[in-house]
């Protein structure tokens, strides 16, 4: 285990812990580490580094390794440690507030199938104001070099009529990419 | 009662059996649907992750067109029910949100539409009413009602009775002659869009879940939401190739499960499951 300076970290980092305390309106000073979120966590057997660790490198000031773990990208999302955390600590929240900005600085390099994924979703929900399945599908397999993933399915999927060739549409076809630009005025992200 | 149907990108494709056997059932219970005109994307699984004020601007944008209609929105896939439901919550409590997401949608949002899951609009339907409208009861069906997470958390956003123990498919069940087991996983996590970038883990999740019900004693598992039921019917093979395991339980949409009681042709939903449904009643 590497040596870590906690008071060069805080010094470093402090503000930007704060920020985003400030920003996502989670308090995270509020866990006192009893380990319920990790122990209830359905991704926690592939995560790098469990979630109430995570709050404790935060609190740490330990931001760099925040950003570099992958933890707050194999968050489901599921919410089952918020709602049996005692400190109501809305993880989730946390996990997509890091998502936002490690995504928005193109620090996604040590995800690179969640890039992938995101980068084609939006591009079809910018695209067509719904998702095109299987463009989704076909942009994994391209980009991720795993051409015959799933490739089983497909066909039963097209005689099951459950796979349109065509994209869907929706008439205001900018209507997506003007909210978004909006949305990036407003929070000054990059949406 | 009306209601605006808000289908999501799911229902009008790869899982359209859902959204039939929801408007069929509906019809059978007098429930009026009209489609919210040029819907848009709910943003999940992605928006969220890419902008925090997008991915409540993009379901709030529906809710206004059904508040428009003068109708509350009911969303029947289980990620557009959450994520509606947290643009409802922040429009109505958060007002400092509310009027960034005005700006970003161009529309007034006046509090007066609500968002509903499946479970909730069945939840106002008379017991008797159900009841009557059942002509082939599933009796001895042994059902393990699989709510997943979106659907019931988190507690503040979805309306759930319980987070951890909820009841309202399990009543539904009852409802129409089957038997609800008691099982420990109704509300484990399948994973979902995780499916496309961990498959290895998802599949561990699924197999979980597979194997939970069955020790339950479960017949077959009903769902309420397209990525619960995509992980464990379309991957039930895949599961079983991973593990060794020899899965042949029939996942089923709550709805669907309805519509088959209530003597409405399911045929054509069911050709669309990869694991063959077949609802074994005794006589």
């Amino acid at each position: 285990m590497k040596e870590v300076n906690l008071t060069e970290k805080w010094k470093q980092n402090g503000k930007i812990i704060e920020e985003l305390i400030e920003h996502s309106g989670v308090d995270i000073r509020n866990c006192y580490q009893c380990g319920k979120c990790s122990a209830g966590c359905p991704m926690a057997f592939v995560m790098d580094v469990s979630p109430n660790r995570i709050i404790r490198m935060l609190q740490l000031g330990m931001w760099e390794e925040v950003l570099q773990s992958r933890t707050p990208w194999i968050c489901a999302l599921c919410a089952t440690c918020y709602t049996r955390c005692p400190r109501d600590i809305d993880l989730p929240k946390l996990m997509d507030a890091v998502r936002v900005i490690t995504y928005n600085k193109n620090m996604v390099d040590h995800v690179k199938n969640e890039k992938i994924f995101h980068s084609s979703f939006m591009k079809w929900l910018y695209r067509y104001g719904r998702i095109y399945e299987l463009g989704l599908v076909l942009d994994l397999n391209l980009k991720t070099g795993n051409l015959f993933n799933d490739v089983e399915l497909g066909l039963p999927m097209v005689l099951k009529g459950r796979l349109d060739f065509l994209p869907p549409r929706i008439k205001n076809k900018d209507l997506i990419r003007r909210m978004a630009e909006r949305a990036r005025q407003i929070e000054g992200g990059q949406a | 009662m009306k209601l605006a149907y808000y289908p999501g990108c799911s229902l009008h494709s790869s899982s359209k059996g859902y959204s039939d056997s929801f408007v069929a059932v509906c019809k059978k219970l007098g429930i009026e649907l009209e489609e919210i005109p040029d819907w848009v994307c709910c943003g999940a699984s992605s928006a969220h992750s890419v902008s925090h004020l997008l991915s409540l601007a993009l379901p709030a944008h529906t809710l206004v067109q059904a508040e428009k209609m003068g109708l509350d929105m009911v969303a029947p896939c289980a990620a557009c029910y959450q994520r509606a439901k947290f643009a409802e919550y922040e429009m109505l409590n958060n007002p400092e949100m509310k009027a960034k997401i005005e700006q970003v949608i161009e529309m007034e949002y006046k509090g007066k539409s609500r968002v509903l899951s499946v479970l909730e609009v069945l939840s106002m339907i008379e017991e008797d009413k159900i009841k009557a409208a059942v002509t082939r009861p599933l009796t001895g069906v042994k059902v393990a009602c699989y709510y997943g997470c979106v659907l019931v958390r988190p507690p503040h956003i979805c309306n759930v009775d319980d987070p951890e123990n909820p009841t309202k498919m399990d009543r539904i069940v009852a409802l129409l002659g089957g038997e609800p087991v008691d099982w420990p996983y109704k509300t484990e996590c399948c994973g979902a869009s995780h499916i496309f970038t961990m498959k290895d883990a998802c599949l561990k999740l699924g197999r979980d879940i597979l194997q939970v019900a069955k020790d339950a004693g479960a017949d077959i598992i009903a769902v309420a939401c397209p990525l619960c039921h995509v992980n464990l019917d379309m991957r039930q093979t895949q599961i079983n190739k991973k593990f060794g395991t020899s899965f042949n339980i029939p996942v089923v949409y709550i709805t669907e499960l309805m519509a088959d009681a209530m003597g409405i042709d399911t045929s054509d939903m069911f050709r669309r499951h990869f694991v063959p449904v077949e609802i074994k009643r005794q006589a």
